[in-house]
C-alpha cells in the first residue's frame, strides 16, 4: 500500500503525456543568456567582462552573500555583453550574454559515461565542492544546496528524504532521470548522506511511475541498502517538503518550522543527480532536463538543456508556437510561473515549458462563496482558505495571523477546487506576505 | 507577436462548479421524486413543478427588477430549494401552499441575505416551517391523494406514524397497543411509508440519493451519520429504559423526516459548518434537539426546527471548531 500525507490534497489529472520521450540533447543555441539570479538569495557577482573567452563549466559569477550560489558558463564562446535583461516575468535581471563558439568544456570535467561509485571526499569537502559547483535545489525553490546540507548549530539531521514524487501534472523530467540515471541519483543521495552524517535516506516516488520505482528498488536492494524507495499515492502536493516528510516518516513540521526541526533534510532527485555530477565528475550545474509539453502540441519532449536557453528557442525546437497555445508556463501547472517574455532564458531550476490553451487555463468569473468547504478539505496545511480570503480582502492582518495564513505553502489546491472560481490563493498570497513581514519585524525572543 | 495570458499559479482549474454541485443534489433527489410520483401521482408532479418554477421565478424577478444584479437562476440552487420544499410537504397540499412556501424560501430566506451563499438559514426549511406554523391544518394532513397508477389504499391514514404514536401515548396507550392497532412495519417504512411528506415515502430512495452524493463527493458523510447516530443513541437509551412509552431507534430513524432532513437539508453547504469536527458537533446538536422535541415538545417531528436552530449556531461552530492544522499535535521527530 502506497503512503501519502495526512491532511488535505487534491487529485488533478496527471496528464504526463511526455513520459515516453527519452531525454535528448537540446541543440546548442547561438547565444546563451545566463541570469545572475538563478537561485533564492542575492544575485551572483559577475567575474567576466565583455570580450572574455569562456568555456562550458567555467565559473563566470561568484556567490554574493550567505544565501547565494556560484554560476558557471553553460557554453563556450565570447562574452558579448553583461546587461540587464527581462526574466520570464519581465523583471530586469543582470545577465551574462555569451556568443556561442563551438562546445569546449572546462578540462577538469570528466565527460566519460562511466559511473564513478567510490566517494572519496569528506563531508566538509563535499559541501565545499557543492558550493563551488553552484548546485541549487531543483525542486522549484532553487535554494542553494550547500546551505541546506549544513544544518544550523544545535540541529541534527537524522534522515535524508529525496523527492521523486513529481506530483505536478505534466512534468516528466524527474521521472526520466530516475529511469535513465537511477544509479547516479542514488550515488548523489549517498554523497548528501555523507555530508549530513545520516545513516538512512528515503526516496519518495508516486505510484504513477511504477517503472521508476521498480528500477530504483532493484538497485537499492543490491548496492544501496541504506536508501529506501517509498511508493507514494498519486496526490498533489505530495512533493511539498512538509507533505513528503509526513507521507514517508509520519512526522509533521511545526508551524513556521523547517524540515530540520523534525530531523529531516529534503532534496530533489534532480538535485541528487547534479550533486553526483559535481562531486564525482567535477561538473558544475549548467544544464538540466526540461520537459516541453502541452496538449496543444504534436510532440512531447524531454530535453537535456543548457542554462540560458530562451523559451523562444524551445518553442522553435518543437515546431514553433502552436496556434491555440495561449499561456506558457515555466514549471508545472500548479505552481509554475506564467511566462510573460518568450525571449527570457531558462535557469538552473527550470523543469518544464508547458503550453496551455485558453480553454485549459482560463479562469471563470468569480461567483459567491457557497461555503462548500472544498477548499478546507483540499488545503494540505489544514487551513481555511475561504476564511483567509475573506480576512485578506478585509485587510484583517491580526486575524490572518491567528488563522495561520503564514503556514500557506501556496500550492494552489484551494483555487483549483473552488466551484465558485474565487481567486483564493491570489488574495491569500498577498496577505501572507504582509503577515510574514510583520512577524519577522518583531524582536526575537 | 501574439499576446500571452499571464496570471498567477495555479494554471489549471478543477471541473466542479456551483452549478455542477447543485445539479448533482437535484439528481440525487430523482429516486425519491420518482417514488413519490408512483405513490402520489399528479399531486407530486404538481408540487414539484410549482415549487421549482416559483423558486426560479422569484429569484429571477428579485435579481432582475429589485436588486438589479447578476442573474444566477441557472445555477440550479433556486430550483433545488423549490424541489426540496415540494418534497417536504404533505402529498395532498394545494398548489398555492407550495407557491407561498417557495416565495418565502427564496424571497425571504435566501434573497434578503444576498442570494446564494449568503443566507444564514436553509431556505427550503424556512419555507417549510413558515407553512407549518401558518397553515397547521393543511401541513399536518397526511392523507394520501389518489394516484394515476394505483388507488390510494391507505387513503384513510391522515397522520404520520410519529403523530399517531404521540396521540396514542397522550391517550395512555402503550407502544405495543399503538403498533398493533396501526400495523406499522419496517418494510413498509423502508420502501413505502404510511403517512409522511412527499419525499420520504421511501427511505430506500433517499439512501440511494445519499450514496450518489457520497460517490460524487458532493457531501461528506459526517453530518448525516452524526444526526442518525445521535437519534439512535438518544432514542435507544429511552427505549431500553421504558419500551412501552418510547419508540425504538429504528422507528425514530425511519420516520418524521430524519433521513431527508439529515441527507438533504442539514448538509446544505451554505448553512452547515466547514470543518469535520464542526460538522459532527452540528449533527449531534440536530439529533439531540430533534429527540427533545419528539419526546417532550409540542410537535411530533422536530428535525426542521432542530436544523434551523443549529443553522444559527454555525458561525459560532466555525469559530470554535477549526480543521486539524498540519503540524499541530503530531510528534515533531
Amino acid at each position: 500500500m502506497s503512503k501519502t500525507f495526512s491532511v488535505g490534497g487534491i487529485h488533478p489529472k496527471d496528464n504526463k503525456i511526455s513520459v515516453g520521450a527519452a531525454i535528448e540533447n537540446f541543440p546548442l543555441m547561438e547565444t546563451a543568456y545566463i541570469s545572475m539570479s538563478q537561485h533564492l538569495g542575492a544575485p551572483a557577482e559577475p567575474l567576466v567582462a565583455k570580450g572574455d573567452k569562456v568555456k562550458a563549466g567555467q565559473l563566470i559569477a561568484k556567490a554574493n552573500g550567505f544565501i547565494s550560489a556560484n554560476i558557471h558558463s553553460s557554453v563556450s564562446g565570447t562574452v558579448s555583453a553583461i546587461e540587464l535583461l527581462p526574466d520570464l516575468a519581465g523583471n530586469l535581471v543582470q545577465h551574462v550574454v555569451v556568443k556561442v563558439e563551438g562546445d569546449e568544456w572546462d578540462e577538469k570535467i570528466d565527460r566519460s559515461p562511466e559511473i564513478v561509485r567510490e566517494i572519496k571526499l569528506s563531508p566538509s569537502e563535499i559541501i565545499t565542492k557543492i558550493a563551488d559547483c553552484g548546485i541549487v535545489g531543483l525542486g522549484g525553490a532553487a535554494f542553494p544546496t550547500h546551505i541546506k546540507l549544513s544544518p544550523p548549530p544545535g540541529k541534527k539531521a537524522e534522515y535524508l528524504v529525496m523527492n521523486g514524487a513529481e506530483c505536478e501534472p505534466y512534468l516528466t523530467s524527474d521521472y526520466r532521470i530516475m529511469l535513465e540515471n537511477p544509479e547516479e541519483i542514488l550515488i548523489g543521495t549517498r554523497i548528501m548522506m555523507i555530508a549530513l552524517g545520516v545513516k538512512k535516506a528515503y526516496v519518495g516516488i508516486e505510484d504513477n511511475k511504477p517503472k521508476a520505482i521498480r528500477k530504483m528498488k532493484e538497485l537499492c536492494s543490491k548496492q544501496y541498502r541504506d536508501i529506501k524507495i517509498v511508493s507514494l499515492q498519486k496526490k498533489y502536493p505530495q512533493g511539498g517538503e512538509k507533505q513528503l516528510i509526513d507521507a514517508i516518516l509520519g512526522r509533521q513540521v511545526p508551524s513556521m518550522g523547517l524540515p530540520i526541526d523534525t530531523g529531516v533534510v529534503v532534496q530533489n532527485v534532480g538535485t541528487a543527480l547534479a550533486v553526483y555530477e559535481a562531486v564525482q565528475k567535477n561538473k558544475p550545474l549548467f544544464e538540466g532536463v526540461v520537459t516541453v509539453t502541452g496538449k496543444c502540441m504534436t510532440e512531447q519532449r524531454n530535453f537535456r538543456m543548457r542554462v540560458g536557453t530562451t523559451f523562444e528557442s524551445m518553442l522553435f525546437a518543437v515546431g514553433g508556437f502552436p496556434k491555440d497555445a495561449e499561456k506558457l508556463v515555466s514549471g508545472g501547472p500548479m505552481m509554475g510561473k506564467a511566462v510573460a517574455r518568450i525571449e527570457a532564458a531558462s535557469v538552473k531550476s527550470t523543469s518544464a515549458l508547458l503550453l496551455l490553451t485558453e480553454e485549459e487555463t482560463k479562469r471563470k468569473p468569480e461567483a459567491n462563496c457557497i461555503r462548500c468547504a472544498k477548499c478546507v478539505d483540499a488545503c494540505p496545511m489544514g487551513l481555511e482558505p475561504f476564511l483567509l480570503n475573506r480576512l485578506s480582502r478585509a485587510g484583517r492582518i491580526d486575524d490572518l495571523e491567528v488563522n495561520m495564513v503564514q503556514d500557506c505553502i501556496e500550492c494552489g489546491s484551494c483555487l483549483y477546487v473552488c466551484p465558485a472560481n474565487i481567486p483564493l490563493l491570489d488574495t491569500i498570497r498577498l496577505s501572507k506576505a504582509s503577515v510574514l513581514k510583520i512577524m519577522r519585524s518583531r524582536p526575537k525572543k | 507577436m501574439k499576446k500571452l495570458i499571464v496570471s498567477p499559479a495555479p494554471h489549471l482549474h478543477g471541473k466542479e462548479t456551483t452549478k455542477s454541485l447543485m445539479r448533482d443534489v437535484v439528481i440525487a433527489l430523482v429516486p425519491s421524486l420518482l417514488v413519490s410520483v408512483y405513490y402520489f401521482g399528479f399531486s407530486a408532479i404538481k408540487l414539484a413543478l410549482v415549487g421549482i418554477a416559483t423558486a426560479v421565478l422569484v429569484e429571477y424577478v428579485i435579481q432582475r427588477y429589485i436588486v438589479k444584479t447578476k442573474i444566477t437562476v441557472n445555477d440550479y440552487s433556486a430550483a433545488l430549494t423549490g424541489l426540496l420544499l415540494s418534497l417536504n410537504l404533505p402529498p395532498n397540499s394545494p398548489w398555492w401552499i407550495m407557491f407561498i412556501g417557495s416565495v418565502v424560501a427564496i424571497g425571504i430566506a435566501k434573497m434578503t441575505f444576498g442570494g446564494v451563499g449568503q443566507n444564514l438559514f436553509n431556505p427550503a426549511l424556512v419555507g417549510r416551517v413558515f407553512l407549518l406554523v401558518s397553515f397547521p391544518v393543511i401541513m399536518t394532513d397526511y392523507s394520501i391523494p389518489t394516484s394515476w397508477f394505483r388507488e390510494g389504499i391507505d387513503a384513510g391514514s391522515g397522520a404520520t406514524a410519529l403523530s399517531i404514536v404521540k396521540e396514542g401515548l397522550a391517550k395512555g396507550m402503550t407502544m405495543d397497543q399503538i403498533f398493533s392497532q396501526n400495523e406499522f412495519s419496517y418494510a413498509q417504512m423502508l420502501f413505502s411509508k404510511i403517512g409522511g411528506s412527499v419525499g420520504e415515502v421511501s427511505a430506500f430512495a433517499l439512501i440511494l440519493g445519499f450514496i450518489y452524493l457520497l460517490i460524487r463527493k458532493v457531501i461528506k458523510p459526517h453530518i448525516p451519520l452524526a444526526i442518525v447516530g445521535t437519534v439512535v443513541v438518544f432514542s435507544g437509551i429511552f427505549w431500553l429504559i421504558d419500551p412501552t412509552h418510547y419508540t425504538d431507534p429504528m422507528f425514530n430513524v425511519l420516520t418524521g423526516g430524519i433521513l431527508i432532513g439529515s441527507i438533504f437539508m442539514a448538509t446544505d453547504y451554505v448553512t452547515s459548518p466547514m470543518s469535520n469536527k464542526g460538522m459532527i458537533v452540528y449533527g449531534v446538536g440536530i439529533g439531540v434537539i430533534t429527540m427533545l422535541i419528539r419526546n417532550w415538545g409540542a410537535y411530533p417531528e422536530g428535525i426542521s426546527f432542530a436544523i434551523l436552530i443549529l443553522n444559527a449556531c454555525v458561525p459560532l461552530i466555525n469559530m470554535y471548531f477549526k480543521p486539524v492544522r498540519f503540524g499541530k499535535g503530531v510528534k515533531h521527530g
